[in-house]
């Protein structure tokens, strides 16, 4: 500082030096048009780059040790799976009530082996709409009044307490069976689950306890396991529900069972824990498939995004791969394999990638132009799935409490018949095993990978520092552009006034000019205030009875409306409130729009990452593009002529119900689409306490009207 | 091989011989005096889940006596120094591998009472010295256990790991000290320092049966040490000392797979002997012994289950339990004849009594090995005598800031009300002690103790007699509850939860495997009520057996809690150093722009230059700063040219940049 200001005297003419930083920031405002294009489309082009830039996955915890040992399981354990298949085939042609006969047959095969065994009854918990109840930690429930008898699920649990263990850790192993209406597929799941669980109960390797739940499905996968979860995490004391299900005949006929056993069984009707859960596994079969190999598909995406991680996926990826000789298959959008487009995109980076390595052979970074499609597809699902923020399974409730899982699905290469049936309870089972030991192994918890990661095939991923470029690059422009539009509208009121102001040291004149954007800024906080009601809305909406998804639409687009009007006339209307004094008012209302959009999608990618990339690539070209109609037909060049097409198309586009639409006719074609679609999907999103429902809600809905208003604005 | 196994044998024959006529001299010299005495015992006992309890018990004493001075004939000089130097009045050290079964295994005999350790290694000592002195002592009782017993005891040394229970733990006499180490793994290399104090080691007698890799493939075992004195006198020298070693293994005899999944062999009971569960035998007892006898435990439900089964069978109304040939009925078969059958007095509890045989090894020697062994003939099913609750503990919420504790106590009575320890007229209570110590980066909150009594929430001052709470300090203590519950008798569940928050630790406090969580210890229920003895006819002889005797004390039932791992925030320990440089650069850049906005007036600073400006620069300045230059022995400079503009220095520095990135990639060409 000192020798700027000796400079300073030195100089003849001083100058206010400018820092560097500074000088930089004035620069890019003042190119934000043109740094914006720039940034924007290397954000696309870096979305685009991703699959090229993908790592192949390792496993980074040395302590899992996949594969190192050979697999234990034989023949005697899939014959003893076997014999499961079949009884539980014949107790389904057998008897009509089969649900609880079926559970029955489970627990004496679960007591043979010598486990310990439990049953949990469970009430199903309606979703329901709780308006604060997003990101909070699941809670025991409420107490449900009346529930009748008919409406209980029934848990089975087998417990494998580890020899030498100290039983501070367990692995949970879920199988999802409805016993009403039983698959064969189901069945199978059981079978290859019952062969790896009575192997287990011989090892003498068992570190860590081991639990079977063997989930009723009828009343959906995910809502049977969260409410055994919620049982082992957060259970209830002092509730009277237990005592209700004592006085069901059906389970009164079930807990018979202890009867039946030898004494000294280790059956009891009291809930069983065993200690933290380290990782879960969640096992199903597939009746039919297409598939030409037999392949695992592996599920992982939890709610809101949340990925377990990747070193169980490694793990499973590793074994079934390498040592079961099974495929692995993670997501795909399917439509996106045939685009030509992206073929085509495919090719160039090919060829890029042969001609840098024409120049340098140590630059290896192209991959094929068909593995890229794969990697293009695979990772618009991992977005969309993580995005949606939907659970892709029931493992999605173990990661609410913190609990690594995942879900395998097997489809098997044949129609299931009895040949390949234990073929396909060998390699499953031994699959299963290995993974079982190798988390088995682990002395810590997960922690040694990563947790945010986008897959772009099974044995491919790209991690949070790579991913986050593209994000960055993407909303980089919206400070620049706010900051030099408020300069704009602050300045541009002409040279002459604001010399003006300065000579006439009217101060009171320089403080109303510099709080003027205080104006916009009250209008953009009514639109939010709107988007958190229309958010809330849904609420009360649901609680009108008998309603369809359609009219529930129609209700909520119609109270949004009238809310909308309300608050403009009750507070102030963001529109009516330009004077004509303020001819500029606009770019300051575009100026706080975006950054309130940029402080949205900013928090937004902390909460899921998905969701705001997909916010990011429909909401910033519209923010940046938004601008009178009136001004562009005014000038009537070419360039203003794309301009108001650019804006009609983005503005019917981010529009959150014709987004979801377009999307849902990209992938399903638009002959199904209902209007009720969009109800029934906005009614999923906020069952399952999804932010993106919140985000919707609340940044892109208000950005999409102010920014409509924006597009209309009478100037 | 026989030539010279004959001359060994009559070595031993004769060093044998030459032993005992050493002993009785000793103690014929010392007439009035006790002389040092050493037993050895082997409990075996079926379980109800296909598996065996065998129970070793060695006991040496040492009387109170000074001729000796520091020496003694049988009893280890590291243990008698070390009560000496201590001052140990009492003192168990446990190491366990492994966890009992409360259920299958039972819970109310004094086995399990006294010998069921949570897992890891359990300390606990009483010492005959002020208050004051006994955290030092403690410290370096820790330290000489540790290099004893090659464990890690000393990590008990810390005051955060050790507490001072004032009631609840059962030998409750103040002056206590009491820690655990979850986390300790027990191998052979803590049995070996354990078997050296042994007289014959494992070279002779009962011991000999302790194979290492049969031991270790137990499903539970836990190998204790415990010790009294009998007082300390003014001169320190004459005291008694009693060391009491026992080894609980439970193990399950091997079974071929192929016989299990016969259907009708499924259910009955393995049948085991000595030599296959430890592929040993014993080849007589340890001459050092004063006596050395193998007992077999029928439990009592086991001996009703058989006797129904009797009934069943001959339809003969009562058989003679105690008559010569019931250890080889229709039942079951035993290998060799017991010496002795004891019957228990039938107690109030229940009618039935359960029966012990007991064989004398002193009969067996090397050429007539002792092997018991135990063939079950028909399948039989019963269940151990549990605990009047089954006391089970977890942890409840999740994620990295708050928790609960939960232990949950759960009648083990299948009808209820049936527990009529303690009639007294219309009020009947159970009472149950709870003694939890809970680390101090557990931060419980004891407000938030909630009680739950049949599923209904009770208040905490109907349930809870006495409590005693000592809040955990940061670093320095942990913090301790006890609490005594009283219990109406019909309870069919009860539950206790306490709220706890997760604190922070400093990186340096973080184990190696930080990421596994942290344990709680075992928290230990006791029923003062309730007692754990077994007592036997023929009261004479059993004096002379301490195992027999240790079973006829009255000990409260106890049981432990499982271990809890708390996960809490860890630090990402791989990569400090980025932590560390993002760090600082955030509060770099935070800092420096706040004193910039703070600090800095921009409209005030332009005004100061621009009346600059119009001034000229003064005389004076220009006067200092020739000054300056000649002082340094230059000639004045003129005053800088103005600089050229920012965009011709732009173009410059571009051109540079360019020149060298051109440069870079000839050089990267050439090199290619």
């Amino acid at each position: 500082m000192a020798e700027t200001k000796e400079k300073s005297h030195s100089d003849e003419k001083p100058k206010p030096r400018v820092r560097p930083i500074v000088r930089l920031g004035i620069f890019l405002v003042s190119h934000s048009f043109l740094v914006s294009v720039v940034c924007f489309t290397s954000g696309v082009l870096a979305l685009f780059l991703l699959p090229v830039l993908a790592k192949n996955t390792y496993i980074s915890e040395n302590a899992l040790m996949p594969g190192s040992a050979s697999p234990m399981l034989s023949n005697h354990h899939v014959s003893d799976g076997n014999r499961l298949v079949k009884d539980l085939t014949n107790s389904n042609l057998k008897s009509s009530e089969t649900g609880i006969e079926s559970h029955k047959i489970i627990a004496k095969y679960m007591l043979d082996v010598g486990a310990e065994v439990s049953f949990h009854k469970f009430h199903p918990q309606m979703n329901q709409f709780h308006p604060l109840h997003f990101f909070s930690s699941p809670d025991s429930g409420k107490i449900q009044e009346n529930c009748s008898c008919s409406s209980y699920g029934i848990n089975t649990v087998g417990i494998i307490r580890a020899p030498r263990g100290d039983g501070k850790e367990a692995i949970v192993l879920v199988t999802p069976y409805n016993a009403l209406t039983s698959s064969f597929g189901e069945v199978l799941s059981l079978g290859i689950a019952y062969s790896v669980f009575s192997l287990l109960t011989q090892v003498t390797w068992l570190a860590k306890d081991i639990i079977w739940l063997v989930v009723d499905s009828q009343f959906g996968e995910y809502a049977a396991v969260s409410a055994w979860l919620r049982e082992y995490q957060t259970p209830k004391f002092s509730s009277h529900s237990t005592l209700n299900a004592e006085m069901c005949p059906d389970i009164n006929y079930l807990f018979e069972i202890k009867v039946h056993s030898m004494a000294g069984s280790k059956f009891s009707n009291s809930f069983r824990r065993a200690g933290t859960m380290t990782a879960a596994l969640v096992l199903k079969v597939r009746d039919q498939s297409e598939q030409f190999d037999d392949t695992v598909s592996i599920y992982a995406e939890a709610s809101n995004g949340q990925m377990p991680n990747l070193d169980l996926i490694n793990v499973v990826n590793y074994l079934a791969v390498h040592r079961q000789g099974l495929r692995v298959n993670v997501e795909k959008l399917w439509s996106l394999l045939n685009s030509g487009w992206l073929k085509s995109l495919g090719e160039i980076f090919e060829s890029l990638a042969t001609i840098a390595k024409s120049l340098n052979p140590k630059f290896k970074f192209g991959i094929p132009a068909t593995e890229y499609v794969e990697g293009i597809a695979t990772l618009a699902s991992s977005l969309y799935y993580q995005a949606l923020g939907v659970p892709t399974g029931p493992h999605g409730a173990f990661r609410d409490y913190q609990v690594d899982a995942i879900t395998l699905e097997i489809s098997p290469k044949f129609s299931l018949d009895k040949v390949w049936c234990s073929d396909i309870l060998l390699r499953g089972g031994r699959l299963i095993e290995g993974v079982i030991r190798s988390v088995n192994n682990l002395l810590e918890k997960f922690h040694q990978s990563f947790f945010l990661y986008l897959l772009t095939s099974p044995s491919k991923f790209v991690s949070v520092g790579v991913y986050m470029i593209a994000f960055a690059l993407l909303i980089a422009p919206l400070p620049m552009v706010a900051a030099s539009l408020y300069v704009d509208a602050n300045s541009s009121k002409g040279d002459s006034s604001f010399l003006f102001a300065i000579t006439d040291t009217d101060e009171h004149g320089i403080t109303i000019r510099s709080w003027r954007w205080l104006n916009s800024a009250k209008s953009v906080f009514i639109v939010h205030l709107w988007g958190a009601i229309v958010s809330l809305l849904p609420y009360f909406i649901c609680q009108i009875p008998d309603c369809s998804p359609t009219t529930s639409f129609m209700i909520w687009v119609l109270l949004s409306i009238l809310s909308l009007l309300i608050l403009n006339l009750v507070l102030a209307s963001p529109l009516a409130c330009v004077k004509a004094s303020q001819e500029k008012e606009w770019a300051l209302v575009k100026s706080v729009t975006i950054s309130s959009v940029f402080i949205g999608l900013g928090l937004m990618s902390v909460i899921n990452f998905a969701t705001a990339e997909i916010g990011a690539l429909l909401m910033v070209p519209m923010c940046l593009l938004a601008r009178p109609l009136k001004l562009d037909v005014r000038v009537g060049t070419l360039r203003s002529c794309c301009r108001i097409i650019c804006n009609l198309v983005l503005g019917h586009i981010a529009f959150p119900p014709a987004a979801f639409f377009l999307f849902k006719g990209m992938l399903d074609g638009f002959g199904s689409a209902n209007v009720g679609d969009f109800w029934m999907w906005v009614e999923s999103l906020w069952a399952w306490n999804s932010a993106t429902y919140l985000f919707i809600g609340m940044v892109q809905l208000p950005c999409w009207v102010l920014c409509v208003s924006i597009l209309f604005h009478s100037c | 091989m026989a030539f010279l196994r004959r001359p060994l044998l009559l070595l031993l024959l004769v060093t044998h011989q030459f032993l005992q006529l050493w002993i009785a001299s000793g103690s014929v010299n010392e007439e009035g005096q006790k002389q040092e005495e050493f037993y050895e015992e082997l409990l075996l006992k079926p379980l109800p889940d296909r598996k065996v309890l065998t129970h070793f018990h060695f006991q040496s004493s040492a009387p109170p006596s000074t001729s000796n001075g520091r020496h003694h004939h049988l009893f280890p000089k590291a243990i008698s120094q070390l009560v000496q130097k201590f001052r140990v009045k009492e003192m168990e050290l446990s190491f366990t591998q492994g966890r009992w079964n409360y259920e299958s295994w039972g819970g109310f005999d004094s086995i399990p009472s006294s010998n069921a350790k949570p897992p890891g290694v359990e300390l606990w000592a009483v010492f005959d010295v002020p208050q004051h002195l006994i955290d030092a002592l403690w410290k370096n009782l820790t330290h000489t256990l540790s290099g004893l017993f090659c464990a890690s005891i000393n990590f008990l040394e810390s005051s955060t790991s050790y507490s001072a229970p004032e009631w609840s733990f059962p030998p409750a006499l103040g002056n206590l000290r009491y820690g655990t180490l979850p986390r300790e793994a027990v191998c052979t290399e803590n049995l070996t320092p354990w078997m050296k104090l042994l007289p014959c080691r494992d070279k002779a007698g009962i011991s000999m049966l302790l194979d290492r890799p049969s031991i270790y493939r137990g499903f539970y075992h836990s190998q204790r040490l415990h010790l009294t004195s009998t007082g300390f006198s003014s001169e320190g020298m004459d005291l008694g000392i009693i060391l009491e070693q026992t080894l609980t293994v439970v193990l399950q005899p091997n079974i071929q797979r192929a016989s299990l999944a016969r259907t009708s062999e499924k259910h009955i009971q393995p049948s085991w002997s000595l030599s296959s569960i430890f592929g040993k035998e014993v080849n007589g007892k340890c001459v050092l012994a004063e006596t050395s006898n193998v007992y077999l435990l029928l439990d009592r439900s086991l001996v009703a289950e058989l006797k129904q089964l009797h009934k069943e069978n001959e339809k003969s109304a009562e058989i003679v339990l105690t008559s010569e040939n019931f250890w080889t009925n229709s039942n079951f078969e035993l290998s060799a004849k017991p010496d002795r059958i004891f019957i228990e007095e039938s107690s109030l509890l229940s009618k039935n009594s359960s029966i012990l045989y007991k064989f004398e090894i002193e009969k067996y020697s090397e050429f007539k090995p002792f092997d018991l062994g135990l063939t079950w003939k028909i399948p039989v099913g019963w269940m151990c005598q549990q605990a009047p609750l089954h006391a089970s503990r977890f942890l409840m919420g999740s994620g990295n800031e708050r928790g609960a504790i939960a232990i949950s106590l759960i009648s083990t009575q299948p009808s209820e009300g049936s527990m009529g320890a303690n009639f007294d007229g219309e009020r009947c209570e159970l009472r149950v002690d709870v003694f939890q110590v809970v680390p101090w980066y557990v931060k419980v909150y004891f407000h938030s103790l909630q009680v739950f009594v049949d599923q209904q929430p009770k208040a905490v001052s109907d349930i809870i007699g006495t409590i005693h709470v000592s809040p955990s300090k940061d670093k320095v203590s942990p913090g301790v509850m006890e609490l005594a519950l009283k219990l109406p008798c019909n309870v069919s569940s009860a539950a206790l939860t306490i709220e706890f928050d997760k604190g922070f630790l400093h990186i340096d406090e973080y184990p190696p495997d930080a990421n596994q969580g942290f344990d709680i210890p075992s928290a230990i229920v006791s029923f003062p009520n309730f007692h754990a003895s077994m007592v036997f006819l023929e009261n004479d002889y059993l004096n002379k057996s301490p195992l027999l005797s240790k079973f006829q004390e009255k000990s409260p039932v106890m049981s432990y809690t499982e271990v809890l791992l708390v996960p809490l925030t860890t630090p990402d320990f791989s990569m400090p150093y980025n932590v560390i440089t993002i760090t600082c650069t955030v509060f770099a850049l935070y800092f420096g722009s706040l004193l910039n906005a703070l600090r800095r007036r921009v409209a005030e600073e332009e005004r100061f230059l621009k009346e600059k400006a119009a001034k000229k620069t003064g005389r004076i300045p220009l006067l200092l700063s020739k000054l300056s230059a000649k002082l340094r022995g230059r000639r004045p400079e003129p005053p800088h040219p103005p600089p050229g503009s920012s965009s011709l220095v732009n173009s410059k520095l571009v051109l540079k940049v360019v020149l060298v990135a051109g440069l870079a990639v000839c050089w990267q060409y050439y090199i290619s």
